[in-house]
């Protein structure tokens, strides 16, 4: 019988982006399908009643939420190539701690970056520095996080690289200059046709930025 | 060549004692090393310099941190017996949803339940409760979030409960007409030894709790 994959996304979200990625890694056929997330679908809706939120996996028929989980998933289901994770216990819970700080610092203090002033904005620039070096020290002289091949933690972290252009013009934070492996790093995953294939325009993304900071009024 | 298993923990941490259930229920011989988080050890600022939280497991030297991560790591290592995630992915991937959100949800609805009077405790009460309508619908009429032994869902909520149970909170809080299963649940769960093993001992807890609350006023 044959798969049916269905991904419910938005096209800016970098937590879509995420499973974008691991999808088109493991070579799965799948069908995008866009949300409106001001006029949610009935299947939207049916599909993650708890936090109705993009993006979600169905997989014949079964959802599953949240963007780590379902690259979980994905990697558990096709594990025949391309494993997302180590194989290691040790190195496997490594990857899910840095892909678990990615989650709980880079957007909230983007978001923060970019509609906020003064004082407020420029702590949050220096604490997102602070969390992108340390990203540099764990990837070393790696040319992925995940070794020699995009990994969970590579997967996790650089949807985020579409805001950069966004970081610079509305937080004057040049990433470049301050986190060059960073930069050195997202280039090189974006010369994989995965992550080419999953994340959109850096333009397109700082414009639809550009729209809702002017949208909710803050300069 | 024996396991050396060294938790780094603080004895009414509800996030300590999910990795402490997790050892009891696989019979890991483990040594409980009590932090002062008012002065943080050399070792625990070593082994988890990022968030310089406990709890922190640390494996023959290596450590793990984040409790949920910490649990998942035990389950990969300790891996013959009392499985705490499913073997099937699907149901795997739902156990960490339904963790992820008792993680990101109740137990910061809870603190802010705690933290605040009036209205804004009122509207953190209806928001907690909004939530356990959920998770008594998931739990239906299983024993456990994991069947017939506790897993990893229970193992993420059963902390939070406990201290309701000590605190005697049930009778004003969580009616047991309005959550039958879950307050049947968290009865079952508290005459488990493993969690009884490890939760703090009743009177300390209670007079801690007093304590807390009355700095808390004071502030």
């Amino acid at each position: 019988m044959a798969d049916e994959v269905i991904l419910l996304d938005f096209w800016p979200s970098p937590f879509g982006m995420r499973v974008r990625i691991a999808l088109t890694e493991k070579g799965i056929k799948y069908e995008y399908r866009e949300e409106d997330l001001r006029n949610k679908s009935p299947t939207f809706l049916q599909m993650n009643p708890v936090h109705k939120k993009i993006p979600v996996l169905i997989h014949n028929d079964k959802p599953i939420c949240e963007s780590l989980i379902a690259v979980q998933y994905i990697d558990e289901i096709w594990n025949k190539k391309n494993p997302l994770l180590p194989s290691d216990p040790y190195q496997r819970s490594q990857a899910r701690f840095w892909a678990d700080y990615a989650d709980k610092k880079i957007y909230d203090l983007g978001r923060k970056i970019w509609t906020s002033k003064g004082e407020e904005r420029e702590g949050a620039k220096k604490e997102f520095i602070e969390v992108l070096k340390l990203f540099e020290e764990q990837l070393g002289d790696k040319v992925y996080f995940g070794g020699d091949n995009l990994g969970f933690v590579d997967i996790a972290l650089v949807p985020f690289s579409t805001w950069f252009k966004a970081l610079e013009i509305f937080g004057t934070l040049n990433v470049e200059s301050e986190c060059p492996k960073i930069i050195s790093w997202a280039n090189r995953c974006v010369q994989k046709e995965s992550v080419s294939k999953s994340l959109p325009d850096q333009n397109k993304v700082f414009e639809f930025i550009a729209d809702v900071k002017k949208k909710s009024g803050v300069e | 060549m024996g396991d050396e298993v060294i938790l780094l923990n603080l004895w009414l941490s509800p996030y300590g004692m999910r990795v402490r259930i997790a050892l009891e229920i696989k019979g890991i011989k483990y040594e409980n090393r009590e932090e002062d988080l008012s002065n943080k050890s050399p070792l625990l600022l070593q082994m988890n310099p990022v968030h310089k939280k406990i709890p922190v497991l640390i494996h023959n030297g290596k450590s793990i941190c984040e409790s949920l991560i910490a649990v998942e790591y035990i389950d990969d290592v300790w891996n013959d017996k009392s499985p705490l995630l499913p073997s099937d992915p699907y149901q795997r991937s739902q156990a960490k949803f339904w963790a992820n959100y008792v993680d990101t949800k109740l137990y910061e609805i809870a603190l802010r339940f705690w933290r605040t009077e009036g209205e804004e405790k009122e509207a953190a009460r209806e928001e907690f409760l909004e939530c356990l309508k959920l998770l008594e619908e998931q739990l239906g009429d299983k024993p456990y979030f994991g069947g017939n032994n506790l897993g990893f869902v229970d193992i993420a909520l059963v902390p939070l409960f406990c201290y309701f149970y000590t605190l005697n909170l049930y009778g004003n809080f969580i009616k047991e007409e309005q959550y039958p299963r879950i307050i049947s649940w968290a009865k079952r769960c508290t005459q488990n030894d493993n969690v009884s093993k490890s939760f703090p001992e009743e009177q300390k807890f209670k007079e801690s709790i007093s304590q807390t609350r009355t700095n808390l006023n004071k502030e």
